[in-house]
């Protein structure tokens, strides 16, 4: 995805409100600063005390967003990073639009990307209007005044100051229009690591987060929702409920049945006493095998054509085909912090706290529950335990759900809702169950004549808000990663197949390259096998020479694997390449043989991100990403019964990646002067793929179907 | 009435002694730093100490553990916990950091138990805490370099 950062755009997003903005006040937040008299636009803001605090309008949720923006403004503004706070910006398009969507949301690894100009202007705004205020108070041209870590100077004169005790002077400078940024060469912070702004917080407990906020007289509310996709309430009687101490109140609310307690344990308790009966007339009443077979079916036919390149004829007089069918399964997000949100009515107007990722969908949909209008909601925004695309909802089905339980409740008042673990891993917004087919043709000498891919699943955007993005055209995160592949593959067919379920689904770290980079990776590795070739230099041997970063990442990879063939010394070693979200990614991943269950010791993984601006944080990423890839290739699928009820519900029959299945993981940025690209999912599609090529080649057994060791159809 | 010892102070508690210390923790005494992840002891989100061993507060019914000693993220002290939370901080294990309270109870207990832990003894204390972030490569680190500190 190109993300445009243009003048318009920091416009739009920054300085002509600027000034209409108040300093948003909130509980539970991270960090409270003092109110400071100088807030040069909607993002930065200067207080008497010297501290910054920059308003983050991506969501905090692990993927480093305070720190990243925070080091752009800090750039700019030539501040020390021990000086910088950051605090979440509550929900207003008008001022904290994501540049990439043209409204307010984080997804799509975009958060550095498209706030990388904006930021960096925000930051050097602040620092013109305090150079002009030293300028003004000193008597000196404002041309011969420095900035350097915190301290703003006049070297002739032997005057210095910090920002705070300039702060007051600055607010009455005018606003730059278009101040000008720093040379890359001449970054001091971007580059380079600093601490995190959040580690202290997160290691001590003291981290807010929508769990931890408490209001006024606020009952917990959780919801029973329907155990089949599709189904609705038939009858509920809530007596027994409604005798459990600590229950106020049963409500029935779109979504299911509502029951509301003065604390968590009675909430739970009473949900649990409800008897319940639900309409399946319309429900999801397939099991997973079932379903799988019907998409099996749909991909053999061929969908719809969505790319193609020259005549996939040339297939029939190949002199070898191979084909091969992949199966994926559902998968739940599972952050570590269930769904919640806290919602406060009062006189008209409703107040929310909570992880929103999207608030942009989340305001207008608060509002039409209640039936106030949008400009009456005020979202504040608080970190979040991990999301990996659960809270990104098109739906905004969360909101719509505290919306809907502060209406019920016929009152005025706060309420927290809770999602429980069983709720979260039953509740659908699934990662598509997936069906791919792929058919290559090689010639007498081993090239690759033809290649054809055809995706079964679900559309993530169709019936959402987000539809209308699509155009009335095919949707692109379903099979993404399977089209506009680097490599030369002769004659190229890419075709999806939408299918239909009750079934909520939702994108899941990295979307649709979840799939495809398995499919496509290990279905390379099968072909170039068969060519009698080798898995890396194979792979360099199809990329053009303007396939450079491509290139140079799958080489990367292999020289820090000292990479010498598939086998060595007992141990498979597998390579995996994708890009995504801008972000060229390869993975070497080194398996062991644990009693004929596959180990993942070690991984090699090279980034090219383009400028990296806080390599720690890119680091984290991928280490992260690698280990949640690792977590669903090992372990994670959720499947439908016949009848349609989801099999898992926690921890223990949906099992997770611990700490002794983490392999060792080695990260390696490749230099770059490119504009930044995203690092929050990118690193996860290369590892499956990767892990399974080296599979096979030390054992012998090719993966069809994820999760490992699983028969899932 | 449940008398509960937390962080050193005595409160009586009207709440169902059936009652997950974990809810009463955050619902009735507003220490949120011991946080929910699944209900059944599988996560170890909600670790606390009990009578200075760690213990999943979610399935720890108050009404059993009346006369014990409960700590919290909130009331921890020592050398162990000012070593692991310093290391936490100093390789930014934390990402979403909504398991780390646990992570850091769990390493200081172990720290506690066995001063100069292996990466076995690692994976022993800590295979009971989920880190959705996967942020696992830094927690083994973190523990070895706080215990490198302890020694001194």
């Amino acid at each position: 995805m190109s993300i445009p950062t243009t003048r318009r755009g920091f416009l739009a997003g920054g300085t002509g409100l600027l000034l209409a903005v108040t300093l948003p006040v909130g509980r539970g937040r991270a960090q409270m600063t003092v109110a400071g008299p100088f807030a040069p636009n909607a993002f930065v803001r200067i207080g008497t005390d010297d501290l910054v605090t920059v308003m983050i309008k991506h969501l905090e949720m692990g993927q480093g967003p305070y720190t990243g923006l925070a080091t752009l403004v800090a750039e700019e503004l030539d501040a020390d990073w021990s000086q910088m706070r950051a605090e979440g910006a509550p929900a207003d398009d008008r001022l904290y639009a994501n540049l990439a969507f043209g409204a307010q949301g984080t997804g799509g690894s975009t958060a550095i990307a498209n706030s990388f100009m904006q930021m960096r202007k925000a930051g050097a705004a602040a620092r013109a209007m305090l150079v002009a205020a030293a300028a003004e108070e000193w008597g000196v041209p404002a041309s011969e005044i420095t900035v350097k870590a915190g301290v703003v100077a006049h070297e002739a004169s032997g005057r210095s100051s910090g920002f705070g005790a300039l702060s007051t002077a600055a607010a009455r400078q005018p606003v730059p229009e278009d101040p000008p940024v720093k040379a890359p060469a001449d970054f001091v912070l971007i580059g380079t690591d600093r601490p995190k702004l959040d580690s202290a917080s997160k290691s001590t407990g003291t981290a807010q987060f929508t769990m931890d906020v408490y209001r006024d007289g606020m009952l917990t509310v959780v919801v029973a929702h329907p155990p089949r996709f599709g189904a609705t309430l038939a009858r509920v009687d809530d007596s027994a409920a409604l005798a459990v101490k600590g229950v106020e109140m049963v409500r029935t609310v779109p979504s299911g049945v509502a029951v509301y307690a003065t604390n968590t344990y009675a909430a739970m308790k009473g949900r649990d006493a409800l008897i319940l009966e639900w309409d399946d007339s319309k429900a999801e009443t397939r099991s997973s095998t079932q379903m799988f077979a019907a998409f099996a079916e749909a991909a053999a036919q061929g969908g719809e054509t969505v790319e193609e390149e020259g005549d996939l004829s040339a297939i029939d007089g190949a002199a070898r085909v191979l084909t091969a069918e992949y199966r994926f399964p559902y998968l739940a997000h599972a952050p570590m912090e269930p769904l919640d949100a806290v919602i406060e009515t009062k006189g008209g107007k409703a107040e929310l706290w909570f992880g929103s990722q999207f608030p942009s969908f989340d305001k207008p949909t608060i509002a039409g529950a209640l039936g106030i209008a949008p400009e009456d909601v005020t979202i504040n925004v608080l970190m979040a335990g991990g999301s990996f695309g659960r809270r990104a909802q098109g739906s905004a089905h969360l909101a719509a759900e505290a919306g809907a339980i502060a209406k019920a409740a016929g009152r005025d008042g706060a309420f927290k809702l809770v999602w429980t673990r069983e709720d979260d891993v039953k509740g659908g917004y699934y990662r598509p169950m997936t069906v791919h087919r792929l058919r290559a043709g090689l010639d007498a000498d081993g090239a690759i004549v033809a290649w054809e891919n055809v995706v079964a699943n679900q559309s993530i955007m169709a019936g959402t808000p987000m539809e209308a993005m699509l155009k009335g055209g095919p949707d692109n995160s379903s099979f993404e990663g399977s089209t506009g592949l680097p490599y030369r593959l002769g004659a190229r067919r890419i075709g999806w197949a939408r299918m239909e379920s009750p079934v909520s689904v939702l994108w899941w770290r990295s979307v649709g390259h979840t799939h495809t980079a398995y499919a496509v990776e290990t279905f390379l590795d099968e072909v170039l096998e068969a060519a009698g070739k080798d898995p890396v230099q194979g792979r360099l041997d199809l990329l053009p020479p303007e396939a450079a970063r491509e290139r140079a990442a799958i080489a990367e990879a292999a020289r820090m694997a000292d990479w010498q063939g598939p086998r060595r010394d007992g141990k498979g070693y597998g390579i995996a390449y994708a890009k995504s979200f801008g972000t060229y990614v390869a993975e070497v991943v080194e398996v062991e043989d644990r009693g004929g269950t596959p180990r993942v010791t070690r991984v090699w993984c090279a980034v090219d991100c383009g400028i990296a601006v806080n390599p720690n944080v890119i680091r984290a990423q991928m280490e992260g990403g690698i280990g949640y890839a690792l977590s669903a290739a090992r372990h994670s699928r959720i499947t439908l019964a016949p009848g349609g009820t989801v099999e898992q519900s926690n921890f223990h029959d949906y099992p997770m990646l611990r700490i002794a299945e983490m392999p060792a993981v080695e990260v390696s940025i490749i230099r770059s002067a490119a504009d930044p690209t995203g690092v929050g999912e990118p690193g996860v599609p290369p590892l499956a793929p990767a892990m399974a090529n080296a599979w096979r080649a030390l054992n012998g057994a090719r993966q069809y179907q994820l999760p490992f060791g699983g028969a899932i159809s | 009435m449940t008398r509960l010892r937390v962080n050193g102070r005595d409160h009586d508690l009207d709440v169902d002694p059936e009652t997950p210390l974990l809810w009463v923790l955050r619902d009735e005494l507003r220490l949120t730093g011991t946080k929910f992840g699944c209900g059944i002891a599988q996560c170890g989100a909600c670790t606390v100490m009990l009578d200075g061993m760690p213990r999943r507060s979610c399935v720890t019914p108050i009404g059993m553990i009346e006369g014990s000693e409960v700590t919290t993220i909130e009331g921890m002290e020592g050398p162990e916990v000012a070593a692991v939370q310093a290391a936490w901080t100093a390789i930014d294990v934390p990402q979403c950091g909504w398991c780390q309270s646990g992570q850091v109870m769990s390493a200081t207990a172990l720290l506690q138990q066995i001063p100069q832990p292996s990466d076995e003894d690692i994976d022993n204390a800590m295979a009971g805490n989920i880190c959705r972030c996967a942020t696992y490569v830094r927690i083994r680190q973190a523990i070895h370099d706080a215990a490198r500190t302890l020694e001194g």
